[in-house]
């Protein structure tokens, strides 16, 4: 993994664990967002959270492709090579 | 509608600067602690009101998910907080209909808070709308009832009532008829406020409606006093869990006391000054007395709306003079705002509260902080001032009166099988 990428996912990762009371380590990059507990406000918000600690602007819409850890990961660093 | 289904009180919840839990602000309404203090929520030095009544020490993670606690506004948390207490001493087992429990609450204004906090995050930002997708469930009053349902499954009628300070008076009223139709056989009903932030100080400042004795907090809430200079703004919730009598009695519940009727009506006067002659405070309480078939020689006890506010306190009595005659020498009369605060769509759920208090064990709450009484006031009044007094409550009445001209009236009673 790209060294950009591990340290948008432990971010990430943190930012969730945060939000969601939960143990980081509990958290993995196949896990969904549901099994996390994380509905459909949460993960709008989430969205937010993250275009705060990586500085970039999404599209809200794209919030909804997002389904699992992972994905949030790639379209952070997708964003942030733009 | 159905008249003979008879209505108790079974489950109380509080969170207010009294306390955060139904004996604390029973044992300080009874040795008559004032809730005042300077503002903490906010830096309050440009402001003409620097005071208010506050609630302390409160946890909201001893009632809902860590993660769930920024999901609501201030007032949202009060409310769950208050009828979590409720319905938890209202001891509901699982064999209980959901389907005919409901909850029917009140707000005079909601998430307040919340609308300010979004607005400026707005302004302050760049513009790019990034509003939280809890803005509006946080902010909106009817959310908190949806989510006291979530919690206990309760299935049936579920909104809120809003009518500025008469708000949770207006709640009991509409919850008490909803059981009388027929429509629910248990309802949690009150009110929340949180208005101690920003908005809510500077507008009702500039009503010229708050107190700004603001070198002496403590003292500040003195309804019926000479030198009263307006109402000083509370915060918190009170929660009751009402139910229809057979229901209560066939379940084995502890019941507090009768919910015996309620009025309502309004001055068709002014947008925000009271009826100077209190014409429907009148109305309210004859139309309360009507309700709950009795009449006012019945009346031990009158909780008073008395907010503090120089026209208010003298058209309230006014009316209470008018309409209990030479009965209202033998009453007694308190504000237990002069230690609350004013919690508007909150205060009639607390002061119903403090009803229940005087009915079940005979303690009358004083109304503090009254050093001089105003000329205009008959000193024959038992105001119950300074200190409280003990005496059998058989039927107690509680006004609420809001901005508006909506005014609200209910009656408790010792229930007697």
């Amino acid at each position: 993994m790209a060294e950009i990428q591990q340290q948008v996912a432990e971010q990430v990762t943190k930012i969730i664990a945060e939000k969601q009371g939960i143990k980081a380590s509990d958290i993995t990059l196949d896990a969904t967002f549901t099994s996390l507990g994380i509905d459909s406000l949460d993960r709008v918000e989430l969205l937010m959270d993250f275009e705060k600690a990586f500085d970039f602007q999404s599209e809200q819409e794209e919030a909804e492709k997002i389904a699992t850890v992972g994905d949030a990961v790639d379209y952070i660093v997708a964003h942030l090579n733009k | 509608m159905n008249q003979s289904r008879r209505i108790v009180i079974t489950g109380l919840g509080t969170i207010n600067p009294l306390g955060n839990n139904v004996t604390d602000y029973f044992e300080n309404l009874e040795k008559g602690v004032s809730g005042a203090g300077l503002i903490t929520h906010f830096d309050a030095s440009l402001f003409r009101t620097k005071i208010a009544c506050e609630v302390k020490n409160f946890d909201p993670t001893l009632y809902l998910e860590h993660k769930d606690v920024r999901k609501y506004d201030r007032y949202g948390l009060f409310t769950m907080a208050a009828a979590i207490q409720a319905v938890e001493d209202a001891a509901i087992s699982d064999d209980v209909n959901r389907e005919r429990c409901g909850v029917i609450w009140g707000s005079g204004i909601g998430g307040v808070q919340t609308f300010h906090d979004e607005s400026v995050g707005w302004v302050e930002g760049n513009r790019i709308p990034r509003y939280s997708p809890y803005f509006i469930p946080r902010m909106i009053s009817d959310v908190v009832g949806g989510m006291v349902s979530v919690r206990y499954g309760f299935m049936g009628p579920n909104y809120t009532v809003t009518s500025a300070c008469s708000s949770s008076n207006h709640a009991i009223i509409d919850a008490m008829n909803t059981i009388r139709m027929g429509n629910a056989d248990l309802i949690v009903t009150g009110g929340a406020e949180a208005p101690i932030c920003i908005p809510s100080v500077g507008g009702f400042s500039s009503m010229m409606a708050l107190s700004s004795r603001n070198d002496d907090p403590e003292h500040a809430s003195r309804p019926f006093d000479k030198n009263r200079d307006g109402f000083v703004l509370a915060e918190g919730a009170g929660a009751l869990v009402i139910e229809e009598l057979e229901h209560a009695l066939k379940r084995g519940a502890r019941i507090y006391c009768e919910l015996l009727g309620g009025g309502m009506s309004a001055d068709a006067y002014h947008m925000t000054a009271p009826h100077p002659e209190g014409k429907g405070a009148i109305l309210s309480m004859e139309n309360a007395l009507r309700d709950a078939g009795i009449s006012h020689t019945q009346v031990d006890y009158l909780n008073a709306h008395g907010t503090s506010t120089p026209l208010g306190d003298l058209a309230e009595l006014k009316a209470v003079c008018k309409l209990f005659g030479e009965h209202v020498y033998k009453m007694n009369i308190s504000s237990t705002k002069s230690m609350t605060g004013h919690l508007l769509g909150g205060t009639a759920a607390i002061e119903a509260l403090a009803c229940v208090m005087a009915i079940m064990k005979g303690i009358v709450p004083p109304t503090i902080n009254v050093e001089q009484l105003d000329d205009k006031i008959d000193p024959r009044l038992n105001l119950t001032l300074s200190k409280a007094q003990y005496r059998t409550v058989d039927i107690a009445m509680s006004n609420t009166f809001g901005f508006g001209g909506h005014n609200s009236t209910i009656i408790l009673g010792k229930f007697k099988s």
